[in-house]
């Protein structure tokens, strides 16, 4: 399952949908991106998206994280527009049966998330306002599931 | 043929899309991205750094090498910054 959309999410909520009507589900793994004030430097945060395209590549990196682990459930929550220090950003959630798959599949979905999903954030406070630079370890760390990829075929 | 923009790349050329009469002579995303700076120096500009411009074509990310014959719609824009 994978959204994308302006209004906030409830991590609670979204867990309890996951695991409705289901008991054969023994690990569950969270993960929340939210906003940083940075010491101050950011009052807003704003985030600019290629509508259609994030859906498409949100859902084809949560088929390759389904297709490398086995997975009960997988969620991915996204957020575009205007966001305050505090305010969550994204969610990914992973079920399995055992928390090895949902860990890694886990943070996988977030590596590929940070290097693919067209997302753009654009940050201002006191000192004006900015395009984020995209950073080395976000591309390093979605080229090491690459490697890992290779080694395991 | 359709294109976007989006983040510094559709402010430095002042628009968010355009549709557009790409010359057949055109095959690939890299010949696209040169003649696009030819247009303009807004483009020249959001293009100086082109082979940090990300591309995709029908909302796929493509390599600049990749050919758009039949495309319906290509997008530029920065490293992405989601997550």
């Amino acid at each position: 399952m994978i959204r994308v959309q302006q209004e906030d999410f409830d991590i609670g909520a979204e867990i309890a949908k996951l695991k409705a009507d289901r008991t054969d589900i023994g690990a569950i793994v969270t993960f929340t991106g939210t906003v940083r004030d940075q010491d101050g430097a950011v009052e807003e945060m704003t985030l600019e998206h290629y509508p259609g395209m994030t859906e498409r590549e949100l859902s084809r990196i949560e088929a390759e994280a389904n297709a490398r682990w086995p997975l009960q459930a997988s969620l991915i929550v996204h957020r575009y527009g205007a966001l305050k220090p505090g305010d969550n950003i994204v969610l990914v959630v992973t079920a399995s049966e055992h928390r090895d798959a949902a860990f890694d599949a886990a943070k996988f979905l977030m590596d590929y998330l940070k290097t693919s999903a067209p997302f753009w954030k654009r940050e201002s406070g006191p000192g004006g306002s900015h395009w984020v630079d995209a950073s080395q370890s976000d591309t390093h760390a979605a080229a090491r599931w690459r490697k890992t990829k290779h080694a395991a075929e | 043929m359709r294109l976007l923009y989006f983040a510094w790349v559709k402010e430095k050329v002042g628009r968010a899309s355009e549709d557009v009469a790409v010359p057949e002579h055109i095959a690939t995303v890299a010949e696209l991205i040169v003649w696009l700076k030819s247009r303009g120096p807004e483009f020249a500009n959001a293009f100086e750094t082109q082979d940090v411009t990300r591309a995709a074509i029908d909302k796929s990310h493509v390599r600049h090498d990749t050919r758009i014959g039949g495309a319906r719609e290509i997008a530029f824009f920065p490293p992405v910054t989601g997550g």
